[in-house]
């Protein structure tokens, strides 16, 4: 795919998250726009994956550590063409596979359940791992988020992953620079966060999150040291392509309503037709 | 009879199993000698993952690791793995159903005179309560050799549990650990001690002393935990109408409230639970503190006789 290609495709994939807190009424669609570029790019260009088969041994795996991003999550999976429209729209919803935050059981291609933040980064360090005990060539990619980068869980996993040398792991942190309660600078400050992981060993590369071209070309050119974990800052914004919802922290959750829903999809389904 | 070291016969178990399953692999947070997990590291350094004092990550670690097609066998104490690294076994190990097992030592007060903040008297209260998560605290070696053996065959999460000290052995030649089934060690009719972990040994010398006086006691090892042998439950329940159980751990929460639940609910028998009285211990080695409680074969024995002099449980 053309980085205009995979362009639409994030776009696609924003009016798909926008349509999908609309019918369930709730969820989290900030962090899910902000990510949306690193999303696609992996889910399109960067990760080697067989749709016929979810449990393929030598699959590239994705962890969505940062959980509550599930709305983007499933938007991809349903552009993959791996659950219909029809599920997608079940987000949330009695009886559903789809939960807010990912149950790795219920839906295919989720590669581990996550939601209680600084958890899923371990697990992707274990799926890491067993890649070089069993010398298999598979890569991980996990996605956490700048308030999640507060638990401590995430600077233990931050020692250890160096530690194994563990160069087919790449963490992706989607820097937004929101948490629920406000701006991570005024919660609890995470700058200079290049600076942290670079001194726990990790080779770290600070990009435009929103750059489809720098996204591809960071995430194609992984592992960026020999035996080195790869931490990739993607800066983002918040709610990125709802005018209302952009780096406003009272949208890190909730579903919009109304006229603003009305807005929210406009704006959304405008950007998709311009491209 | 001899005294064995529990911690040493899990480790010298995994290194055969190693064999065995070559995709056993062993995570440890930085406590190696402590649970013997280096016998295993000696043995096959390159499938042998030291953590770090980083207990939580490496829970989520060995999720991933099962994810992967491995069986990661972490190792920490008791009160690390069940309450520092809680939520990653709930959330990461049990949702998943990621096929780990949480060998943990120095479980109830058996850390001793280190003091409470090494105690585990809450684990099986927390690892009970978990869904999806298995319970095993064999009682002797004989019976953690085999419960080791059972624990990595089975799949799904174990959380496998001994203490710091020796026990005394118990098994004979007959006896036979089954996952999710009580070991019958002594006959009897009157009543029943059902016991857990080490205390199997103090349970089975308070019936010896109880028969010197003419009560038949039967004794119950439920090394299993989680899935309990209700069957067996409700058979000391109806043929013996008594229970004692007895476990190194609170009385809130453990093998005491789990026969509870299954005696109550048949509405069948009488339950004196015996353990930690809800309270952090003393200071004082694990035997002095397991004493304060009554946990010896004569405060068992002193329990069994108070319960016979109860009337047994009637309607209305």
């Amino acid at each position: 795919m053309t980085i205009q290609e995979l362009e639409h495709k994030a776009a696609e994939a924003r009016k798909l998250i926008i349509e999908t807190v609309i019918a369930a009424g709730v969820g989290h669609a900030g962090g899910s726009l902000s990510s949306a570029e690193v999303m696609t790019a992996l889910y399109f260009d960067v990760m080697k994956m067989d749709p016929a088969n979810p449990h393929w041994a030598d699959r590239d795996r994705f962890v969505l550590s940062k959980g509550h991003s599930s709305a983007g999550l499933y938007s991809h999976l349903h552009m993959k063409g791996l659950m219909s429209r029809e599920q997608l729209l079940t987000f949330r919803q009695n009886g559903s596979m789809l939960s807010g935050h990912p149950d790795m059981r219920k839906v295919p291609f989720v590669e581990m359940s996550t939601g209680s933040l600084g958890q899923g980064m371990a697990a992707g360090i274990g799926m890491a791992i067993a890649g070089k005990l069993d010398r298999k060539d598979y890569r991980v990619f996990v996605m956490i988020g700048d308030g999640e980068s507060q638990e401590g869980a995430i600077w233990e996993g931050a020692l250890c992953a160096p530690r194994y040398k563990l160069d087919n792991l790449t963490v992706i942190l989607d820097r937004n620079r929101i948490q629920i309660d406000g701006f991570t600078e005024d919660i609890m400050p995470l700058e200079p966060i290049a600076d942290k992981w670079r001194a726990f060993g990790w080779e770290v590369r600070d990009i435009d999150g929103h750059s489809m071209a720098e996204v591809v070309s960071t995430l194609r050119s992984v592992p960026f040291a020999s035996g080195k974990p790869s931490f990739v800052i993607a800066r983002t914004v918040k709610g990125k392509g709802v005018s209302f919802m952009e780096d406003n922290y009272v949208w890190h959750g909730g579903a919009p309503k109304g006229d603003l829903a009305e807005q929210a999809m406009r704006e959304v389904t405008a950007a998709l037709a311009k491209d | 009879m001899a005294r064995r070291s529990l911690r040493h016969a899990f480790a010298e178990t995994l290194v055969e199993l190693a064999a065995e399953y070559p995709n056993l692999v062993v995570l440890e947070a930085d406590l190696q000698d402590s649970t013997q997990s280096i016998q295993f590291s000696k043995v096959y350094p390159d499938r042998y993952l030291q953590m770090g004092v980083s207990e939580q990550n490496m829970m989520g670690v060995a999720a991933g690791l099962a994810l992967s097609g491995k069986i990661p066998v972490t190792h920490t104490f008791a009160c690390f793995a069940s309450m520092r690294a809680c939520e990653h076994v709930r959330t990461s190990i049990a949702y998943t159903r990621a096929n780990v097992k949480i060998f943990v030592s120095h479980a109830g007060v058996s850390a001793g005179s280190a003091g409470t903040s090494h105690h585990a008297t809450e684990d099986l209260a927390i690892m009970r309560a978990i869904a999806n998560m298995s319970i095993v605290a064999p009682g002797d070696a004989t019976e953690m050799k085999q419960a080791a053996r059972a624990a990595i065959a089975h799949i799904g999460p174990v959380y496998i549990r001994c203490g710091a000290g020796d026990a005394e052995d118990v098994y004979t030649d007959r006896d036979v650990f089954r996952f999710g089934e009580a070991t019958r060690l002594r006959e009897g009719t009157d009543a029943t001690i059902i016991s857990t972990g080490y205390l199997m040994y103090e349970a089975v010398c308070a019936a010896d002393l109880l028969a010197k006086e003419g009560t038949r006691v039967r004794v119950l090892q439920m090394a299993t935990v989680k899935p309990l042998d209700r069957e067996a439950v409700l058979a000391a329940a109806s043929e013996t109408g008594r229970i004692v159980t007895v476990e190194e751990h609170n009385i809130i929460g453990g093998l005491g409230s789990a026969v509870s639940e299954v005696v109550a609910q048949a509405g069948i028998g009488r339950v004196k639970i015996m353990g930690i009285n809800d309270h952090f211990c003393a200071v004082g080695t694990g035997a002095y503190l397991l004493a304060q409680e009554g946990l010896t074969p004569e405060g068992i024995a002193a329990e069994v006789r108070t319960l016979l002099h109860v009337p047994a449980a009637t309607r209305g």
